[in-house]
Parts: C-alpha cells; structure tokens; sequence
C-alpha cells in the first residue's frame, strides 16, 4: 500500500483518485454532492426537533411527552370531540323528536339509520344476527312480521323497554301457558297443532272440528280469530309462512306443550333516548317496517 | 522485561508506512458544485427552443383560464380537474372516476411514446420540452437581462460583494421567486374555477391547500430552475440512465463529429503551413461556453447531456466564419458516426490506443477541397424509420385508437347492481323471497334525465323501493345531471315460479329520449 502527495487523476476515467492503492488498484474520489450533504445535515437536525417536540423516546412505562404534548390518543379524543359537535345539530332534533317525525324528515331519517347501523352492529347482532336476519328464537327484522307491532313508534317502544326484562317496569311482558302441563292432554296438543299448521298450509296440517274447537277455546284469546296475531299482547300471527321457533308440525307441538319465551334488554337502561329513536328508525328501515 | 537496550536504534523497526488521510494529502469527502455560466447561443436550434419554450409557457398557464360551455349543470372551465366533485373535464369529455382508465391509457402512451422519441431523435425530451429544461432556459433569459451574458457573469460571480452586486442578485433572485409564484399559482387554476380561485386567493379567502400547494411549487421551481439547474439532470432524474437502455446506434443524439474536426488546432492555418495535418475543430471553446450542463460535448456522448443542441448553434456560427461546412457538431447516429470514423482512420482503425490521433484529415475530403468523400454518410431522416422504431409507433397508435374508440361508443347511462350479502334473501308472511338490492343509476351527461328501471325475466317477479311504494315492473325515476341516483331496492316473487337456484334476471335502465339504455344481470336469491 502506498499513497502520493500529488492529486491524481485516474487517465480512464478521468476522476481524481483518493491517493489510496492496493495491488495497483487505485480508489476513484467520487464526492457527494453538497446539495445531497446539505439536505442529510437538514434530516438530522429536523429529527432533533422532532424528538424535542414530540413523543420519541421510549421509556419502561410510557415515552418521552414531547414539548408540543402530541398524542395520538389526544388527537382521536380531539376528533371524536369535533364529531360530536358536529352530529350534535342532529342528535339534539332527534332527541327531541318523536320518531313518526323523524322518519318524515328525511335528512333526519338519513342521519338516524347511519347511526342506528353502526350501533345495530356494537349492541343488537349478537341476537339479531350481522344482518339482522335473526335465527331460530330470534326475530328477523328485515321480514313483515312483528310480535309487538312493526310501526316505527311501536319498534321504538320495544327497543327502549325490551321484552320480559325484569328491570324495566314498562317492558313487554306476555307468557303462553305451558298446555303440556295440565290443561290438554298429548291427543289435544297434537289435534290444536294440526289445526295450526293448517292455518298456514304446513305440512301435516289437518283443520278438523275438534282441533278448531280447542283453538277458539284457548288460542284465540290472544292469537286472535284464525290466528291473526295481536301485536298489542306480542301474540304472533299463525297464520303465515314466518316461525319463530320453527315451522314444521312437530316445531308447533313443541311449542304449544312448552312454550319458548325470549327475552330482550331495555336498551332505554343502557343508551340514550336519541340512540334508542336512531336503532328504531334504522330497525323499521330494514325492509319490513309499517 | 523486553530485552531491548536503549540506544540501540538497530532494534526497532521502522515501517514504510504514511498516513492515508495525513492533513496535506486528505481529499475533501464532498465536492462543491462547480458553477455553469452558459453563454446566450443564436441559431436554428436557439429559435426552435424559444419557440417550444413559448408553446408549453403558453399552454400550462393560459389553459386554466380557458372557457368551454356544458350547459347549466357543469363548469365552464376548459380544463378542470374537480378533486371535490371527483370529475375530470377536458373540452368536451368528462371522465368519471370509474373511467380513470382513460388516464392510465394517457400515461401509457406518455411512456411508449417517450420510448418512440428516444429511440428515434434521442433525448429531445430532455433538450427541449421537459419542464426543468423550459423553466431553468426561463430562469437563464432573467439572469442575462439583469447580470448580464457569460462573462459578465463569471466576473459578478467572482466580484466581492458590492451595491451593484446586491442589487443584481437581489432582483434576480426575487423575480425567480415571482416566476415560481406564478407557476404555482397556475398549477392550482387547474383545480378549481380559475377566476374564482383568482378573486379567493389575492383576498385570503382561498382554501388552504391552495396556499401550500403555491409555495411547495414556488419552492421546488426556484430551488430546481433557479439553484440546481443541471444538478437536477445529473443527479436526481432517473431518465438519464433508463435512455441509455433506450438509445441504440440508429438514435440521433448530438455528435462531435470527430472524423472532420481532429486533429482540432487554435492555430490551423500555421499548421497547415508546416504541413501538419489539421481537422476543422478550432478549439474555440464555443461549443462548451453555452452548454447549460457544463459538459464539452467533444468528449462524446454523456449521460448529462441533454441534448439541446445549442452546441450545434454555437459550433454552426463559428464554422460559418471559417467558410466552412457546417455541422462539425450535429444531429448524427452512432452508426453513421462509426462508419465516418472509420473512412477518417483509413486502414489504421484496429490500432491500438487513442482512435483520434489515427484520424487522417485528407481521409475524408477530396483531395480538391470541394467537400467531403462519398463515402462520408450525413445522417438523414431515413434512420428514423426502422423496425424497432415502427413497433413502437404502432403500438402508441393502437392504444390511441383503442382510447379514441372506446370514448367515442361509451355509454353515458350507467347502472350499477350489488345484491345484498346478509340476508341474502328474507321470507315473507305470505311465503314468497325478498330480494334487497343496492341499486345505482348514473347520469354521466351535465343533462337532467328520465330514466326507466325495468325488471326483465323474473317470473312473478315485483320490485318496490324501500320507502314503501307500490310493487310494481317499472318505474319511472329523474336522476339529476351529472348526479348518482342511489337506490334502495326490493325485489320479491313466489319462490314456487323459480326455474333455477340463484335465479338469473335482468335489470335494465333505459332513457327512451337519448336512446341509451344500460342491463345488468342480477340473481335472485331463495332458500
């Protein structure tokens, strides 16, 4: 290894050489250029500030704060805060609206099913299903069919006061008898349920005398004449293709021997009033609604 | 106890070794740039890029403020790319996000058609149309008016500093600015209505984006047209190194035609008295004097060259001085070139060392002075056309056609059809399906429209919209101009009519009065 005083140029391509030889090989001076150098010198001290300013450093519980007091969770909480205080012109009508009203309006109604969806999806698919197609027990609510009454107002007073929830004075109550107790012998159930899946046209449905007497004595009560339904006592129709529990003759018998019952939460306990009107609105929107 | 006695310098020894970065011989790790002070050139090629220069100028800040009348519904603006309404109108087409095809087809044909110039006259993108080249050629026309041409540089430049110095770089440097405000300034016009923006932006009422998007432009032009100049070619543009895979020996690219102008002389006539032989290259320097990338275009073809041929300008004038053929510097193949080179070096050519000191003037010219020998080649129009250069060609127009095609039969009613995933269908109390549907019908004319949504081939078949209509084939609906008519749709039947699980049906959107008419086949589902 050697190296000259003198500066170089290498005679191929013409670029000064760094003085440096191995085994001949001489080391060509290719500089940056100073623009490039400058712009590096500028990343270094922007990243200077940028430590100073905000959060960098990481430390056993948390990071460095940063002068400036940046978070990312501050900036979220700032923005939901600006989100509220725009929807707030919205939510305030909606409030104090009734939701007959709100559905006439249509910015509002707009407004409400957006809401209504995104909470439909946190509190009620668990039940309801993603797409609110329910299941064997629970209702779908995309159908024409209603247990407590399909009108936007009588939607609302089922979300707000649920069903058979204990905690809510106001919540839908109704119980069918439990029939396979005492009240109708095995041959009774079989011959009222064949007298049921008639109505409808199930299979293996047979509409005789004694199976109509049994269900003007003790259906008709509340599932109203040929089985009509009575939303007013959550009475579902019987006369349609639409099962809660199921719609084969033996899903009938079943029912009628040991009545299922469900049970909803009043959704008035856990959110507010404009919550509630915004999940009946987006409930009634469904395809279903009266 | 090391065994060493002292006084003995025998003992230790001595190494042949100097420090590789001792303090007199250590190289600098960072080169200054070097300044390029290009002398104002005149010629054909002078002219030609005054003009170029002028056509783009003109066209990227006149654009925007051109009108074009569509009606009522849409604006006036002859180019107007609307980010907030997401539309894009130039003359008479309007293009649609979902339509952005049409933009890539562009940019397509920007790339092959960059292809087709480069292989065929080289890097003339670079050298005359290419924004750096136009704006820092706009930035030198400020710097000669107020400093003055070449020299008159150079001497300022080397100058201490002085009142008149002061004055000079300071008018100089705030008219760049203003040039860079200005091309900024009209980059946004091409976002919004341009005399609006205009009226917002001098009254500080134009959105903020306008303002950072001025000075980011203002910024960039001055740094790159104003500071770093040819820094930017050399050193941050990628194109330089993807022409080198493009260029082949039928490419024109600007030519020291070495075969004519070596062995160059300041002193010919005295050489040529000793009887020396002597090329036409006078080594005058012209040619690198008004080089903008401050390169000496006789040391071949380089990758900083950009090709603008003012060297060919320069060298023009002072061969015409001489009396002599003009183009020692020209437009010239590297075939064309090489076959020159080798009637210059007559049987020498498979020496060895440097080809230039085996270049024989009397090779070339006829022995009675009247111009060259026949077998010299002047690059002609000719080697524009060959196959590689027809391939692309053919390609860029295909695609071209392709686009203008497609423009010219495409529909301006569009439907749009998504069918519900969850449910994918409901049943109803009286036993038949329900269908839900997201249904779009787009009205691409600046036109209100009626339009007619119609259900084809659904047995028994009903379709209602959601806010309760009646059930019904046919509906009648007015989708405003330049507007999406969003829909809500519910289609129901007897599942007993099914033919087929999921059921195929069409929808069909049709304006009788225009005549378009746009289907969609959709399925029916059922359990």
């Amino acid at each position: 290894m050697s190296n000259s005083h003198e500066r170089e140029v290498d005679e191929l391509s013409g670029t000064e050489t760094t003085g440096h030889v191995w085994d001949g090989i001489k080391e060509l001076n290719t500089p940056l250029p100073r623009w490039w150098l400058w712009t590096f010198y500028g990343t270094i001290i922007w990243a200077i500030g940028y430590v100073i300013a905000y959060p960098a450093i990481p430390l056993i519980s948390g990071a460095t704060s940063g002068v400036l007091g940046y978070s990312s969770r501050g900036a979220l909480d700032d923005k939901l805060e600006l989100a509220k205080e725009a929807q707030a012109v919205f939510v305030d009508q909606i409030a104090s609206m009734s939701v007959d009203d709100i559905v006439a309006n249509d910015e509002l109604a707009r407004f409400a099913r957006a809401g209504g969806a995104s909470v439909f999806k946190v509190y009620c698919t668990q039940c309801h299903g993603s797409g609110a197609q329910g299941g064997n027990g629970y209702p779908n609510l995309n159908d024409d069919e209603w247990i407590w009454g399909g009108s936007v107002d009588q939607i609302y007073t089922t979300i707000a006061h649920g069903a058979r929830y204990d905690a809510d004075p106001d919540t839908h109550i109704n119980e069918m008898p439990v029939f396979g107790d005492d009240y109708l012998s095995p041959e009774e159930i079989e011959s009222v349920s064949k007298y049921v899946a008639s109505l409808s046209g199930v299979e293996g449905g047979a509409a005789t005398e004694e199976g109509k007497t049994l269900f003007e004595d003790n259906c008709v009560a509340c599932h109203g004449e040929g089985g009509a339904g009575e939303p007013d006592l959550g009475a579902p129709a019987l006369n349609n293709a639409i099962w809660l529990y199921g719609g084969t003759l033996a899903d009938i018998e079943a029912q009628v021997t040991r009545p299922r019952h469900g049970e909803m939460p009043a959704w008035s306990l856990k959110l507010d009033d404009a919550t509630v009107k915004e999940l009946a609105v987006y409930v009634h929107s469904l395809g279903g609604g009266q | 106890m090391l065994d060493i006695k002292k006084d003995d310098p025998g003992q230790i020894e001595e190494f042949d070794a100097e420090a590789v970065n001792k303090a007199g011989v250590r190289q600098p790790l960072y080169a200054a740039r070097k300044k390029v002070f290009p002398k104002r050139a005149t010629g054909n090629f002078r002219r030609f890029k005054w003009l170029v220069m002028l056509l783009t100028l003109g066209v990227y800040y006149i654009t925007p403020w051109l009108r074009w009348d569509r009606g009522p519904y849409a604006p006036d603006q002859f180019v107007l790319v609307d980010l907030a309404n997401r539309r894009f109108y130039f003359a008479f087409i309007e293009i649609w996000p979902q339509e952005f095809y049409y933009v890539a087809g562009m940019l397509v044909m920007a790339g092959i058609g960059l292809f087709l110039i480069t292989s065929t006259v080289g890097r003339a993108w670079c050298g005359y149309t290419c924004p750096q080249t136009v704006w820092v050629d706009l930035f030198l026309v400020v710097e000669r008016a107020i400093e003055g041409d070449r020299n008159a540089r150079m001497k300022l430049d080397a100058a201490p500093w002085s009142f008149d110095k002061v004055w000079r770089r300071l008018l100089k440097h705030v008219t760049w600015i203003l040039i860079g405000v200005a091309t900024g300034g009209a980059w946004i016009f091409y976002f919004a209505d341009a005399p609006t923006l205009f009226w917002d932006f001098v009254h500080f009422d134009a959105p903020s984006v306008a303002y950072m998007t001025v000075a980011i432009l203002t910024a960039t032009t001055y740094t790159f047209g104003g500071i770093m100049r040819e820094q930017v070619c050399t050193y941050m543009c990628p194109w330089p190194r993807i022409q080198a895979a493009m260029l082949d020996e039928y490419s024109l690219t600007v030519t020291y035609n070495e075969w004519r102008g070596e062995p160059r002389s300041k002193h010919a006539k005295k050489m040529a008295a000793q009887g020396k032989p002597v090329g036409d290259c006078v080594d005058c320097n012209a040619c690198v004097a008004v080089c903008p990338m401050g390169i000496d275009i006789r040391d071949g073809q380089q990758l900083e060259c950009i090709t603008c041929a003012l060297c060919i300008d320069a060298c023009d004038g002072v061969m015409d001085k001489l009396g002599k053929e003009r183009g020692l510097i020209s437009y010239a193949t590297l075939n064309d070139y090489n076959n020159n080179m080798r009637v210059a070096m007559g049987h020498d050519v498979h020496q060895q060392g440097d080809p230039v000191s085996h270049i024989v003037p009397a090779n070339v010219r006829k022995p009675d002075g009247g111009g060259f020998v026949d077998r010299i080649r002047n690059t002609n129009w000719r080697s524009i056309i060959r196959p590689r250069t027809l391939l692309y060609f053919g390609v860029w127009s295909a695609i071209g056609i392709a686009m203008l095609f497609i423009l010219a039969t495409r529909e301006r009613l569009d439907l749009n059809v998504l069918h519900d995933r969850n449910p994918l269908y409901v049943m109803l109390s009286d036993g038949a399906v329900r269908n839900g549907y997201d249904v779009k019908i787009l009205n691409m004319t600046p036109e209100p429209r009626q339009v007619t949504l119609t259900l084809v081939g659904l047995e028994g078949g009903a379709m209602k919209l959601a806010d309760g209509s009646d059930a019904v084939t046919s509906m009648v609906l007015d989708v405003e101009p330049d507007k999406v008519l969003p829909l809500r749709l519910y289609v129901q039947t007897d599942p007993k009519l099914l033919t087929e699980k999921p059921q195929k049906f069409e929808l069909v959107a049709t304006d009788a009065d225009a005549g378009e008419e746009s289907r969609v086949t959709v399925k029916f589902e059922a359990p």
